[in-house]
């Protein structure tokens, strides 16, 4: 399995070459070179599953975790050392297979969607930096390593969100993700340094082995603020994910984030980056549920909240990109939700289980509906719902592809989405009742926003188009057909054979009461969105006017962006950057000044040592030596 | 006489044979001998990968010389450096005047070379000396080696008459330290030390002797001068191999001589490192010429080199070994770049032909750009790691308001090497300013070494933990 090392290297080197040299490549070369070399990467991913799933992984009943590359980096001790390595185990494996199918997707889609950008190579380049920084953070053997790549994913995004630099919303948009995120990591790392200063070490394995026993044996029972400090560990831990993954309050970079070209949207802010956070917390479950259940009892209900609170939003946003955004933070809630209530071994796992079910699941059905937002919004030339309508006779494919990637994420049978979203339901469903409840509305609404979208772009009547809109060209066309076949099929895999909260499979089956509860609840949610949108009507209008004062602050995303402004820029600028302002231009600055001055004066004095006389020399020599003799005698 | 003492001597006899087999080929040759720098290259080159696979351990001539895996290492690491000195030397050695003398060159500097390597190897005071003569008087034949030029003449004078001072020096100290202990052997001088006057008065003039190949501040003062005034290859010869050589000849002495009196000659270590570095870095800031520029930053760089001796452990080797490695790349990167454009320009030094070279030679201020970044201890060039780990071990021996003072100085050398990047990437080009350069194929190597060794060697963990294992025997 050596080989595994090659599908970092490729797409760094791909960063390099691009970065580089791309510039003297012609646009289209640079295109090609970056999709046969992801093309490459994903060939090496699917048969690492292969050879991981079928071939390897499996001894004696349990998922095992192989390591077929390490080295250390840097020693600080015989215990805490930073290693790079490669962590093979279902769940990195797995994402594997996610970020190289939609990342592979997203390049051959960019050769038609940014044809004829300014910058197309830069694109590429990026493209591959970002892919290497994802991969980098699946594998990582340890969490320092996951940190380091946690860093590159968010730098990475931050040139590609703010793509377009020339455009000031762009380029604030992409300052609003990085500060955002980072701000969030701040927490993540903070979390590392208390996790590791008690258990000695950063690797995974250590820390999980023997149901996370280095954890709960290590930390002395120490206590800050009322809570443990494993728990203010892994809070902080999980802070980092929360602003990755965008989990209310720190979910406001996302929607801005759409500014960046919308294949972007579809790689980082659908499928990869935004479920890193997820993956984070699935990656140190047995840490969480044996270290601190309490810890995720809040992560359970953050998720289910954000859930509701996303998709509530949602419902408002006329901006065709930002629906789909606010429709990722509800279901990536969704994914920490089933995380939170889920328990540990065999069935009780289920939240586990079906949290990274439903991961998968979205991965594709959710990079489709970006992709075909992209092509919407190719044809039309805007991303305003109100500038589209009736595009369904024009765009056949990409009207059908988008249609089965609605029916996917609404949970209707078979497709993908429906398997997924029923396992975190039954697993809420036996866990938390409040959770299942609240995520049961959320999948209603879900189902009526997608279709509201849905009916709203693709029928409701006729607009009068300046240019008549087309189809896409085949490159852009391809991907949504294969992310299409994705979204049918891939909830027929038997996913609990393979992932399992302890690496041990179990049988699944669908809960019949949860099943029909939520296809209720979807099904509802399309006949109102059919009712209000098929057709142009005034129904939404008076609806709208009904509820004046949900629907403002829904529109207006509850206030949340003009809060954080105020925070920030009244509390935050004046309390405290202000004094640390003065004090840096002041006194450290001043300090500074102070020893330039100093330092010219006397370097100005000194001239006269290096008079150029070998007299002198010698004298200064022999003096010097006396000197330091007679201080010798002094102090000793 | 036992022969099989000789074959601790792995590195001394192969580096005569090379001598050998040069001064016949020279001797025996016909007169135009386009060959010879070819055949001295790769055969030194052959030489410098041989030497890795010389690995004696123990002692000959009943304890005058010493070998284990870390002397050999040493060894190695100057032989890269002088390796990397000879690839750069190729234009210098066509010029008219010297070109029939080049071959003289060579010689010179491999005998230089067997007197470091028996200064390392030392395992008696009269070795070391005899090692450091060897070292130092051909040395000033080298300084002297554009002999029709003033200041290569003037430098040459001075750098012999400085030397003959410092030998003398060193030479009363060692007289001091014989009568205290009776023994001139560092096992038996180590047995019988003690703080009483004569035994700390020869440790100061040893100290002094040694503190001038260092270019220690206050027996510093000949290094700007002579460094100007040499040929520029000597020069980078002079500020990266001898020094490297006289750091390690001054680790072993005080390490395994004076190791129960760590106290007085840390005391000494620390004063003379804070003023050599803070001297160093004050005279850097006022210089025009670039090769003066330069030997105030190798008198700085020489104060950390001796913050990693003062820790006196395993710590405090490794970290020396390994700044010294990393100097090598880095500074003699910034050489080969001045040796180009010097070439170019007839001779012109100063600072001011280096305006705007990012726009006339962009590979050359690149690597120049690197050079001075890794002298600075910028992250995540060689130099930013060689300086932590120095500072790690001068800390991790108690020595924090040292380790304080060393960093603000950092602080200014930053200032004054920014300025060398600030005139090729933000002055505009003038008239002094050099035009595009092509560089010969021997000199190009030796830039493509430094430029992988600066980026490279500090990430590449494996190396300090390989040094870290020899320094721990």
């Amino acid at each position: 399995m050596e080989y595994s090392i090659l599908i970092l290297i490729t797409p760094f080197v791909l960063f390099l070459f691009l970065g580089l040299v791309g510039g003297k490549l012609k646009p289209n070369l640079a295109g090609i070179i970056g999709t046969l070399g992801m093309g490459f990467c994903s060939v090496l991913a699917y048969s690492i599953a292969y050879q991981y799933f079928f071939v390897i992984g499996k001894t004696a009943d349990t998922w095992q975790s192989v390591i077929p590359f390490s080295f250390e980096w840097l020693r600080f001790t015989e215990l805490l050392h930073i290693d790079l390595g490669i962590l093979l185990d279902p769940i990195s494996v797995m994402m594997l297979v996610v970020i190289t199918t939609v990342s592979l997707m997203v390049h051959i889609y960019s050769l038609g969607y940014m044809h004829g950008e300014d910058g197309f190579q830069r694109y590429y380049a990026f493209l591959s930096l970002f892919s290497f920084s994802m991969l980098g953070l699946v594998v990582a053997t340890n969490i320092f390593q996951m940190y380091i790549f946690w860093e590159l994913v968010g730098v990475s995004s931050y040139s590609l969100i703010g793509f377009y630099y020339q455009k000031p919303s762009a380029v604030r948009a992409s300052k609003k993700a990085f500060i955002v995120t980072r701000f969030a990591d701040l927490g993540f790392l903070v979390g590392i340094l208390i996790l590791s200063y008690y258990t000695k070490t950063f690797d995974f394995a250590a820390l999980t082995a023997n149901n996370a026993e280095l954890v709960t044996t290590s930390f002395a029972g120490g206590t800050f603020m009322g809570l443990s400090l494993v728990s203010w560990a892994l809070a902080l831990i999980f802070m980092g994910g929360a602003g990755k993954s965008a989990m209310f309050p720190l979910h406001i970079w996302l929607p801005d984030a759409m500014e960046g070209p919308t294949p972007v949207s579809a790689l980082i802010h659908a499928a990869t980056m935004v479920v890193a956070g997820v993956f984070l917390v699935a990656r140190l479950f047995p840490v969480y549920i044996f270290g601190a259940p309490e810890v995720l009892t809040m992560i359970a209900y953050i998720g289910a909240f954000t859930a509701l609170f996303a998709a509530v939003i949602a419902i408002t946003q006329t901006d065709i990109k930002r629906v789909l955004a606010f429709s990722t933070i509800s279901q990536i809630a969704y994914m920490m939700a089933a995380l939170g209530v889920s328990g540990y071994g065999d069935h009780d796992g289920l939240g586990y289980m079906s949290s990274m079910f439903h991961l998968f699941t979205h991965a594709f059905f959710k990079a489709l509906l970006f992709l075909g937002a992209g092509s919407v919004i190719h044809a039309v030339h805007s991303n305003e719902m109100k500038d589209m309508g009736g595009l369904h006779k024009y765009m056949k494919i990409t009207s059908i592809t988008f249609f089965i990637a609605c029916l996917a994420i609404a949970g209707i049978p078979p497709f993908s989405g429906f398997f997924s979203k029923d396992e975190i339901l039954a697993a809420a469903f036996h866990n938390q009742p409040l959770i299942f409840w609240t995520l049961w509305v959320v999948a209603g609404l879900t189902a009526f926003y997608m279709f509201r979208l849905y009916f709203g772009v693709f029928f409701n009547g006729k607009r009068d188009y300046h240019h008549k809109p087309h189809e896409s060209g085949f490159t852009m066309a391809l991907p949504l057909i294969i992310l299409a076949v994705f979204s049918i099929f891939t909830g027929f895999i038997p996913f609990s054979e393979y992932i399992s909260s302890d690496g041990k499979p179990f049988d699944m089956h669908i809960d019949m009461t949860v099943a029909t509860l939520s296809v209720v609840a979807a099904i509802v949610g399309i006949a109102v969105a059919y009712v209000l949108y098929f057709k142009d009507s005034e129904k939404p209008a008076m609806l709208a006017n009904r509820f004046k004062g949900l629907y403002t602050l829904s529109i207006n995303k509850f206030y949340l962006d003009e809060v954080w402004l105020f925070v920030t820029k009244k509390v935050i600028f004046n309390c405290i950057s202000r004094p640390i302002a003065w004090f840096d231009k002041q006194v450290i600055d001043g300090t500074m000044d102070n020893i330039a001055n100093v330092t010219q004066k006397v370097s100005h004095r000194v001239r006269f040592l290096q008079s150029g006389h070998t007299q002198r020399y010698i004298a200064f020599f022999v003096m010097g030596a006396i000197l330091i003799a007679i201080a010798v005698f002094i102090f000793v | 006489m036992n022969f099989s003492n000789f074959l601790f001597m792995q590195h001394e006899i192969g580096l005569v044979a090379v001598f050998l087999i040069l001064f016949f080929a020279d001797i025996l040759g016909s007169n135009d001998k386009k060959w010879f720098y070819p055949l001295a290259s790769i055969l030194f080159a052959a030489f410098t990968v041989a030497g890795f696979f010389f690995n004696p351990q123990g002692e000959a001539f009943g304890g005058m010389f010493v070998a284990s895996p870390l002397t050999s290492f040493m060894k190695n690491l100057l032989n890269i450096a002088t390796f990397l000195v000879f690839l750069q030397t190729y234009r210098w050695l066509e010029q008219k005047e010297i070109k029939e003398r080049r071959f003289e060159y060579f010689l010179i500097s491999l005998i230089t070379l067997l007197g470091m390597y028996l200064m390392i190897s030392a395992g008696n005071f009269m070795m070391l000396y005899i090692g450091m003569e060897t070292a130092s008087l051909p040395l000033a034949t080298l300084v002297a080696f554009n002999k029709h030029q003033r200041k290569s003449a003037e430098a040459g004078v001075k750098f012999i008459m400085i030397s003959a001072l410092a030998s003398a020096v060193m030479l009363f100290g060692v007289s001091y330290l014989y009568g205290a202990t009776g023994t001139f052997y560092f096992s038996d001088m180590a047995a019988n030390i003690s703080t009483s006057p004569m035994v700390l008065l020869g440790l100061v003039f040893f100290f002094g002797g040694l503190g001038f190949k260092l270019s220690l501040v206050p027996f510093h003062l000949w290094t700007a001068d002579v460094y100007e005034g040499a040929p520029t290859s000597i020069t980078a010869y002079l500020s990266v191999v001898s020094k490297g050589a006289a750091a390690f000849a001054l680790l072993f002495a005080l390490f395994k001589v004076f190791g129960n009196i760590e106290g007085v000659w840390q005391g000494i270590v620390w004063g003379l490192s804070v003023i050599t570095i803070t001297l160093g870095n004050l005279f850097a800031l006022r210089q025009t010429d670039i090769k003066r520029f330069f030997a105030f930053s190798s008198i700085s760089q020489a104060g950390y080199i001796v913050l990693g001796i003062i820790a006196n452990n395993s710590m405090g080797i490794t970290a020396t070994v390994f700044y010294v490695l990393v100097y090598v790349f880095s500074n003699l990167a910034s050489f080969a770049v001045i040796s180009a454009v010097e070439n170019k320009n007839g001779g012109d030094t100063s600072i001011a032909a280096f305006n705007g070279l990012s726009k006339s030679n962009p590979k050359l201020a690149l690597l120049m750009m690197l050079s001075v970044f890794s002298l600075g201890g910028i992250p995540f060039f060689a130099g930013f790691f060689s300086k932590f780990f120095i500072f790690m071990a001068a800390a991790s021996a108690g020595f924090y308001l040292l380790v304080f003072i060393a960093l603000l100085n950092t602080v200014i050398s930053l200032f004054y090497y920014l300025m060398i990047v600030k005139a090729m990437y933000i002055n505009k080009a003038d008239e002094t300013s050099v035009t595009p350069i092509k560089s010969d194929n021997y000199s190009r190597i030796s830039m493509v070494i430094c430029f992988v060794g600066i980026l490279v060697v500090g990430v590449i963990s494996g190396i300090y933990t390989y040094i870290n294992g020899l320094a721990m025997l």
